[in-house]
């Protein structure tokens, strides 16, 4: 028998990031790194703290202001067989980069015939809620997420951060990492030693048989809080972390609600077209028979993202938003508990 | 308003003293291939055999001819979608490029790209981009990996970029450019400059026509080359290559051309002013060529119709081929969208389910 060594450290998400980054630099030379910022500066959200000293300018490369030139040089660089690791300051920079993802990286591998593959990361976070108004606090996953040729992963625990990240590095296809302002510095146990996650996999994060709540990187953890509360009032919610955007787990998906009967979204992105209706849709053909109640989304409202926090606060979906249509969704007055 | 004419003189080979006669008839027999398979592919489009966008090298044959020349086994050709011509001066056999035209399993991209994505790693064509300037970052980003898998010098290997005169205007391409010249990459973009971007005029799209000198802007040299003059291309093509491989310096090449026909085969490029349709076919680099041989006694008459033949007969076989080839198997329509295989993977047809109702 072989004797395992189960030990784990309390760390945060920008951390199990950053040693992530480390140990794929160390094990792979062909992995380097290409960004704005992320070498003197250290990274806008510090992700590559300390990794220019030890790895040098080449692998830890400063890039100009220039998303569509990088993003594209990055993936010139994996038809070669290098595998860069992209930082795109925020997911709202990715847009101008989005000829190169969408129109080149996601297609390439099926449109020559599988004679170039493209094993490319890129990292973005995505989130609002940091009053950083409209431009800066945009929720785009499902942009690529509808882009067959992409994988979509989005990590909501610092151990994710790391499984998911080292298996995006490892992958030889077109990766986006989605990251989220607001999760950087959440703290979470990470499994030492390598931790390799299976792309394409949700995960049940908490069961229960009331009612099921899917979410997915920052929204995971207010789905958790809302679900632990609830707990205290008798109610059994299960939370499906979706961890992958692209492939979707639609089998979990629906297995979870099938024992349920009830389903809730929530998502940080606007509610028209957004990753909550393909759940819901997905929820409709495989598990409209064990329904007990329409499956109802809690998003962002519709509105380009205000500065004013007070107007913030209101459009972003909240965990008394998720707590009260979880209510509404089992029939359950809140004044009854 | 029609095309105003450009006044350039007509094409003709400056010199062809002290080239060996073996290698300007091999050129001529390169011409003279890449103008068959155009002018079959032209007519394969018409009777339907060939769909999609299909836009032809007709006009540009000193130019592919001369950059194809210049380019070594070693390095990697990144192209726009006008890349017929050069696929087959690449290497590849014109029976995989005719087969890729016409949506054959057997075509270079497995019949998955069309005309405007041909693509072979092995020979380092590598695309064939349908998007313009689509090419030019990926390019670069080549140029940054050759950078880290080995040293500058002679035995090295460079990018070559090409991309119309259209292009000049997009923002990648400044990007690039910039990158390139920054990180100091081993890469020649070339801008073959055929006076039109679809229907418009450089000097109609572009505040710097001189399109050669933006390369100032990244110190970058830039040199413009007459596109007509297929030895002018191959040196000028030659000189910027070891540039790039040996000092790492990247390059802006102009190559100065004529499109004699529309932008894409259905394009009767109404648009053009009769002057300039008249000095494009005067500036036509294969007739010129052929003349020019001639006249210099490295052809005989019945040398040039022999090569032109046996140009034509091998564009034949091709169309054999292709007309023969299976079309690919719908069964396999998943095979490539990823290299890693993954877990959930989307393979549901149109109207299929994607989950059992139970």
């Amino acid at each position: 028998m072989t004797e395992t060594v189960n030990t784990s450290r309390t760390i945060t998400y920008r951390q199990a990031l950053n040693e992530t980054l480390r140990a794929e630099l160390e094990r792979d030379e062909k992995v380097f790194l290409v960004g704005e910022e992320i070498g003197v500066f250290e990274g806008s959200y510090k992700i590559t703290a300390g990794l220019l000293e030890d790895f040098g300018p080449e692998r830890v490369l400063d890039a100009p202001i220039a998303e569509e030139g990088f993003v594209g040089a990055a993936l010139g660089a994996a038809m070669l067989g290098m595998r860069p690791v992209v930082e795109i300051m925020t997911i709202n920079f990715s847009l101008i980069a989005i000829d190169q993802i969408v129109n080149h990286a996601a297609k390439m591998r099926s449109m020559f015939a599988g004679q170039v593959s493209i094993p490319l990361v890129i990292r973005m976070p995505g989130g609002g809620g940091q009053q950083l108004a409209a431009t800066h606090s945009q929720n785009l996953e499902v942009w690529y997420a509808h882009i067959p040729g992409l994988k979509v992963v989005a990590p909501s625990t610092p151990a994710d951060a790391k499984a998911l990240l080292t298996a995006a590095i490892r992958d030889d296809d077109p990766v986006i990492f989605l990251e989220n302002l607001s999760l950087y510095s959440a703290k979470g146990e990470v499994p030492d030693g390598e931790q390799v996650a299976e792309i394409g996999k949700a995960a049940v994060v908490k069961t229960g048989t009331d009612l099921t709540i899917v979410s997915y990187s920052r929204g995971t953890t207010t789905a958790l809080e809302v679900a632990h509360q609830l707990e205290g009032e008798g109610l059994s919610i299960e939370v499906v972390d979706l961890r992958s955007l692209r492939p979707l787990d639609r089998d979990t998906i629906c297995a979870s609600v099938r024992k349920t009967g009830h389903a809730v979204v929530f998502e940080d992105d606007w509610l028209s077209y957004g990753i909550g209706a393909e759940i819901s849709a997905t929820i409709g053909e495989g598990a409209f028979d064990f329904l007990d109640a329409p499956v109802r989304r809690v998003a962002a409202a519709e509105v380009p993202l205000p500065y004013a926090k007070a107007l913030e606060k209101a459009a972003l979906p909240s965990a008394a938003d998720l707590a009260r249509v979880v209510r509404e969704v089992l029939n359950i007055s809140s004044n009854d508990k | 308003m029609a095309a105003k004419a450009r006044t350039r003189p007509k094409a003709v080979v400056e010199s062809t003293g002290g080239e060996p006669a073996d290698t300007l008839r091999d050129y001529y027999e390169r011409m003279s291939l890449v103008r068959a398979f155009e002018l079959r592919s032209s007519e394969m489009y018409a009777r339907a055999k060939i769909g999609g966008y299909c836009h032809l090298n007709l006009g540009e044959e000193a130019t592919v001819v001369g950059l194809m020349a210049a380019i070594e086994a070693r390095d990697y050709l990144f192209t726009g979608y006008r890349d017929h011509g050069y696929a087959l001066l690449r290497g590849l056999a014109p029976e995989r490029v005719m087969a890729e035209l016409f949506g054959k399993v057997t075509g270079v991209s497995g019949g998955r790209g069309g005309s405007m994505h041909l693509f072979d790693e092995e020979t380092r064509l590598f695309g064939g981009y349908g998007i313009v300037g689509g090419q030019i970052p990926p390019a670069t980003g080549a140029a940054l990996a050759l950078k880290f898998q080995e040293a500058a010098g002679p035995d090295a290997a460079a990018v070559m970029c090409l991309l119309g005169d259209g292009t000049t205007n997009i923002g990648a391409f400044h990007e690039s450019l910039n990158l390139a010249g920054l990180w100091k990459l081993p890469i020649v973009y070339v801008i073959v400059n055929n006076g039109l971007g679809m229907g418009t005029t450089v000097e109609k799209a572009s505040a710097e026509p001189d399109l050669y000198k933006r390369g100032a802007s990244y110190r970058m040299p830039g040199i413009r080359v007459d596109g007509d003059d297929v030895l002018a291309v191959r040196d000028a093509a030659r000189d910027a290559l070891k540039q790039a491989r040996e000092s790492r310096q990247p390059v802006l090449l102009e190559v100065m051309c004529y499109r004699l026909r529309g932008h894409s085969v259905v394009d009767p490029a109404r648009y053009r002013s009769s002057e300039d349709t008249t000095i494009a076919q005067q500036s036509d680099p294969v007739p010129s060529f052929r003349a020019e041989l001639i006249a210099s006694g490295v052809l005989s008459e019945a040398d040039a119709a022999a090569i032109d033949d046996a140009a034509d007969a091998r564009v034949s076989e091709a169309v054999v081929f292709a007309d023969g080839s299976p079309e690919p198997d719908v069964a396999d329509l998943f095979k490539y969208v990823y290299a890693t295989p993954v877990a959930n993977a989307p393979a549901a047809l149109p109207g299929e389910p994607v989950m059992d109702a139970l």
